[in-house]
């Protein structure tokens, strides 16, 4: 093929173009990525040439939707490396699927006096459905803590892991710190105590390759539009055997086998966990992203991650008052930096940048609890993707200083 | 980069009160509404001690932007020895002046340093910064409001 890591950017029309009068320079992937052209034509070719419901119709068109859409499905699981295609379904986002287990799996066999085991850097999305399940069951919220650069204590995951535990929640990367966890140590620590674990991959799947096998997870949770897909399609990986011990969450069309005045059966999985008609497009969409990754490949996309990551965490630790949170090492580093300007808060920096064109995220991420770990209210947030550039992070790092100076004075 | 931007929205006047805010700590044995914004987690606490209808002692704390804590900071500037029914009257002025509505003249000079904030209304993201120490002043005045009535005969 012979491209570039660099000849990729010219496949995404949104950064050919401005913001306040500045050349778009897009640091919020962590949020949502940008969509290449493949996706957004995959996406407008359904809707041209094959749009019809799908599972239900026995004519050709419904045949080529279907097609189509559970094609996705096996490019999904090939992925993932899931061991079989019937152990993905598809959601609406990460949400929706860590929600999913959370009343299916957990309302099934959390109980009383049970313990949840999350982390202190999971996104509300990931902590919000357990406290919730835990409040119902009356079962306990564990929190395994970090270390003072913001990794993992595995030491405290050791001690927190218990006979107790029945569910281990966590993200595999980081939307605040970028830090990855250990999934596989984690997952057999579950397992010695006869836990299944649940993984926020959300911040993980367009960063790196994704084997739920070789990490022997339980449940696995993606978005796919953190991966160049559109919004409003996610994905959830279970173990077949656990899936085949589930009550659905959602009832309806396409769900079921047959339905009596009294009594229904259900369809076989996956489909007994897709009622209604599905997000089709999103699902194309999402398969043309998943190839697209892979056109690029993983290689060339880590290398880029990793050399930009570390240029912005160098020129960061670099200015005077500027804290980064997180390990400063690019190596313990998913590409998303959280920092803030002494004196200055997030949103003001975040307007700064913006009047330049640079747009960053600036809050609480969606993990107020980490916060409080950190001790502060808010961070600002660079998060980068390979389409990004050099010469981006330095247009980052000259802006913030006039940023800085202005608010400083 | 440009600068000139910068100040459109971070006039010297907005960065004088967010640097030294006015009326700015807690009022013993006043009531007082707590609010915050969700997208940071910042909270903006306002008092309003109120005697024959009237803002005798006004104050905020807590910490935020330089947007929210200037905005907080000339309100209470503003707020400050007016009658409930002026202040709730310059309350909705304001909130009209973020939205991007026109105000009249006069509107406008009653809400003296608080008219500056009126850059606001094109940076549509910053609106919420700007009203969350107005929509607290706002609620500790329908508190008080339904108390006073109460215990006036």
């Amino acid at each position: 093929m012979g491209k570039m890591i660099k000849d990729y950017r010219a496949d995404f029309p949104i950064l050919q173009t401005t913001i306040n009068g500045e050349p778009l320079t897009y640091l919020d992937s962590a949020a949502t990525s940008q969509k290449p052209q493949a996706v957004i034509d995959a996406i407008t070719a359904y809707y041209t040439t094959s749009n019809a419901n799908v599972h239900r119709g026995v004519y050709t068109l419904a045949a080529q939707a279907t097609d189509q859409y559970e094609a996705v499905r096996d490019q999904v699981a090939t992925f993932i490396h899931a061991p079989q295609r019937e152990s993905v379904f598809f959601t609406r986002s990460t949400t929706e699927s860590l929600n999913w287990v959370a009343q299916t799996y957990g309302e099934q066999f959390i109980e009383a006096g049970d313990e949840i085991v999350l982390t202190a850097m999971e996104h509300h999305s990931n902590l919000v459905p357990w406290q919730q399940l835990a409040q119902r069951k009356h079962a306990k919220l564990r929190y395994i803590q970090l270390l003072p650069d913001g990794q993992l204590d595995m030491a405290d995951a050791n001690q927190k892991i218990t006979a107790k535990t029945k569910l281990v929640a966590v993200a595999q990367t980081s939307n605040v710190l970028g830090v990855t966890n250990p999934i596989k140590q984690l997952a057999a620590l579950a397992h010695q105590h006869r836990a299944v674990i649940m993984v926020d991959g959300a911040q993980a799947v367009a960063h790196q390759s994704v084997d739920v096998q070789a990490m022997d997870v339980d449940f696995y949770a993606f978005s796919g539009h953190k991966m160049l897909g559109p919004t409003g399609v996610g994905v959830l990986y279970g173990k077949l055997a656990l899936l085949e011990q589930l009550t659905p969450a959602q009832f309806g069309g396409e769900m079921i086998d047959n339905v009596d005045w009294q009594t229904t059966t259900f369809a076989a999985i996956p489909q007994r966990f897709e009622a209604g008609t599905p997000n089709i497009s999103g699902v194309i969409g999402l398969g043309a992203a998943i190839t697209y990754l892979q056109q690029v490949g993983w290689s060339a996309i880590q290398t880029q991650e990793k050399t930009l990551t570390m240029q912005l965490l160098t020129g960061l630790a670099a200015m005077d008052g500027v804290t980064v949170y997180g390990p400063l090492d690019a190596n313990f580093h998913g590409p998303v930096v959280a920092f803030n300007v002494a004196g200055v808060h997030p949103h003001d920096v975040a307007t700064g940048l913006d009047m330049d064109g640079i747009e960053v995220r600036a809050g609480h991420h969606c993990a107020q609890p980490l916060m409080q770990v950190l001790n502060v209210e808010s961070t600002v947030r660079a998060s980068l993707m390979f389409y990004n550039t050099s010469a981006e992070i330095d247009r980052l790092l000259t802006t913030l200083a006039a940023v800085k100076e202005f608010f400083q004075g | 980069m440009s600068l000139l931007k910068l100040n459109e929205l971070y006039k010297t006047v907005i960065l004088d009160h967010a640097q030294h805010p006015h009326h700015h700590g807690q009022l013993a044995e006043v009531p007082g509404v707590t609010l915050n914004n969700p997208s940071c987690g910042d909270v903006i606490q306002v008092q309003i001690e109120v005697q024959h209808q009237q803002i005798n002692r006004i104050a905020f704390s807590g910490t935020g932007c330089t947007i929210s804590q200037a905005s907080a900071s000339v309100m209470t500037d503003v707020l400050s020895q007016q009658t409930m029914t002026q202040a709730q009257q310059l309350i909705h002025d304001f909130s009209q002046l973020i939205m991007g509505k026109s105000l009249t003249t006069a509107a406008k000079h009653q809400l003296g340093d608080a008219a500056v904030l009126g850059t606001v209304a094109e940076f549509p993201t910053r609106i919420r910064c700007a009203m969350l120490a107005w929509h607290a002043a706002e609620q500790c005045l329908a508190e008080i409001g339904g108390t006073d009535n109460g215990s006036k005969s």
